[in-house]
């Protein structure tokens, strides 16, 4: 049977499957097993108190819903005290998530958390709805790096970066978040989007804009993690419209070490373990022995091509 | 699990039909039921009868199920619908569904027809609760809310508490479930906006004859802003009680994701509640209209 734990860094998960931030909490315990899962990510904590964004919170488009939750929470204090402890429960490593306006902020932040129950401190440095330019820390590299280096400083705890699709060039972030010390990245973050309701002619978000999720999205951030996964040399976590196995394999194949599943868990609540079962399956038909032996095994340096094809190529 | 290779016959990995619930110990589930009957009752209204396992069949007045419905066009529907459970047939195995085909999700969930395959996951939330000091209750429905107020009365007849229903419709035609309160001995009332009896303030006058006859113990409502003022108004003057069933535009209905907030006023102070999660029944007097 496929061994199918994967490293990111010094965090052993059991599997490549854990949920997306936002998409998830510990309620999920009432409808399937969470001590099955590679690892359990928390929601977006800051350090303030937040009702979040007004409502509807979200739409439904051709191809996917758009989202603007605002990142609501009762501040980090609370979060410490009740919220942690409700993951801690359970095996898998827990990774928190976490997202500020200043880096002097973020950094205390990250030190805060960085209490025992707690494996991985996600900085959230990209939440497309914290302000209406896209990104907060992740759309510049000087940017990406000054907050990751001040994070890396405040906290002895592997600090993943999630980075944003709304970036002009992700890979020149990727590697700025890699120089800065963070130990593995998360690719990505939601699409900025609009919708307008044309009987109203209003936005159909209180928030007017929102992040898009869906399926739709896979090629486009399968398209990021393989690039960047050529850039750098920590581990990526893959994030954009997994909804089966096959899903994580190409994910991993383009160089992720595991994935993150939002939309699917929302649509089937049983999903996730769903997938865990199915990528199992998989490599047992096809005599893989370690799902690590998946990751970046993606045969693009030999492509087969009809010869005048191939005479034309690099033109 | 079956011996199918992923994706070998399925677009995501998710339950398949025939497969049993993966989880038997956990309160909800997510299952493939098969549909029994989807007939039209009126116009506008039809009802759906699933063969549900039994931990659906837990289901109580008030909880939901989070519906996965067909398209009605030929384009996906990306999310989940919520629906309130309308009955919980424990001998037969059945749960039901009163739904007015309105938007993209309930118009698909239309097109189902008996030996169709529809999969729901739940109970979800929390219902009414009756106090048992309560003898009589008023419960107050406009169009498909009083499909939610429907098992609660069943409930209160159960425990041997008398029922007042106040029927609301735009029309005689559309009035709902009156069989169903009627056979579990309520008493009805019908008032349709054609002859204007459905005016808040024809609804005021029985609603205050109900309070002075000593009928009304505790409120319920579901379905109409206007209609839960009012009762807010009455109960905070005449000191009963009520219990407000909620809808917002949901997500995951496990209290994951933070869609479906509504705001409640708490001594005096402001604050959202989830209401797949906090709810969708709540204290009437602590919700603030929409």
């Amino acid at each position: 049977m496929v061994d199918l734990s994967v490293k990111i860094g010094d965090v052993i998960c059991q599997n490549p499957i854990q949920p997306a931030s936002g998409a998830f909490s510990w309620e999920y315990n009432d409808v399937i097993d969470l001590n099955r899962l590679g690892a359990l990510v928390a929601k977006t904590i800051c350090r303030e108190p937040r009702l979040g964004n007004p409502t509807p919170r979200m739409a439904e488009t051709e191809a996917g819903i758009i989202q603007s939750i605002g990142l609501p929470g009762k501040g980090i204090d609370y979060f410490v005290e009740n919220i942690v402890p409700e993951y801690a429960r359970f095996k898998p490593p827990l990774v928190v998530s976490v997202s500020s306006e200043s880096i002097e902020d973020f950094a205390a932040l990250s030190r805060e958390l960085s209490v025992p129950d707690v494996d991985v401190i996600e900085c959230n440095i990209s939440c497309p709805t914290r302000n209406t330019s896209g990104g907060n820390f992740a759309l510049q590299e000087e940017h990406t790096k000054e907050v990751m280096t001040a994070i890396r400083e405040a906290t002895d705890k592997p600090v993943w970066a999630k980075l944003s699709p709304n970036a002009g060039d992700i890979v020149s972030i990727a590697v700025a978040a890699e120089e800065a010390g963070a130990d593995a990245l998360v690719i990505a973050n939601t699409f900025l989007s609009l919708k307008i309701r044309t009987d109203n002619f209003r936005p159909a978000l209180g928030n007017k804009f929102g992040g898009m999720v869906s399926p739709a999205l896979k090629p486009i951030v399968l398209r990021m993690v393989y690039q960047v996964a050529k850039e750098v040399n920590i581990p990526i976590i893959g994030v954009g419209g997994v909804t089966k196995a096959e899903d994580v394999v190409e994910y991993m194949l383009a160089g992720a070490h595991a994935v993150g599943i939002g939309y699917a868990g929302f649509r089937n609540p049983t999903a996730l373990t769903t997938i865990i079962d199915d990528l199992e399956i998989w490599c047992d038909e096809r005599g893989i022995e370690r799902v690590t032996d998946l990751i970046g095994a993606v045969k693009d340096d030999d492509m087969e091509m009809d010869p005048l094809v191939a005479a034309s190529h690099g033109v | 699990m079956t011996n199918l290779a992923p994706n070998e016959k399925y677009t995501n990995s998710a339950i398949r039909p025939g497969e049993p619930d993966p989880y038997p110990q956990k309160p909800v589930g997510e299952y493939i039921t098969d549909v029994v009957s989807n007939n039209w009752v009126n116009d506008e209204y039809k009802l759906m009868v699933l063969k549900a396992p039994e931990k659906a069949l837990t289901a109580y007045a008030g909880q939901f199920f989070h519906l996965l419905c067909p398209s009605p066009d030929g384009a996906e529907v990306w999310m989940r619908r919520p629906m309130s459970v309308y009955n919980v047939d424990k001998s037969a195995g059945q749960i039901e569904f009163l739904y007015k085909c309105e938007g993209r999700g309930t118009k698909g969930m239309g097109t189902l027809e008996a030996g169709d395959t529809f999969n729901v996951s739940g109970p979800l939330g929390i219902g009414f609760n009756l106090d048992p000091a309560w003898k009589n209750i008023v419960v107050l429905g406009r169009g498909v809310g009083l499909a939610t107020l429907a098992p609660l009365s069943l409930m209160a007849a159960e425990n041997g508490v008398g029922v007042t229903a106040i029927l609301s419709a735009r029309k005689t035609e559309l009035v709902m479930s009156e069989d169903l309160f009627k056979g579990i001995g309520a008493a009805t009332i019908k008032v349709v906006d054609t002859d204007g009896s459905s005016d808040v303030s024809n609804v005021e006058k029985i609603l205050e004859g109900l309070i002075l006859n000593g009928k009304a113990d505790a409120f319920f409502t579901c379905g109409s802003s206007r209609l839960l003022k009012l009762m807010q108004t009455l109960g905070k003057s005449h000191g009963v009680p009520g219990q407000v069933a909620m809808e917002q535009i949901m997500v995951c209905g496990f209290g994951a994701c933070y869609v479906c907030m509504r705001t409640f006023e708490v001594d005096g102070a402001q604050t959202l509640r989830r209401v797949c999660r906090e709810g969708p029944v709540f204290n009437m007097q602590e919700a603030v209209g929409w």
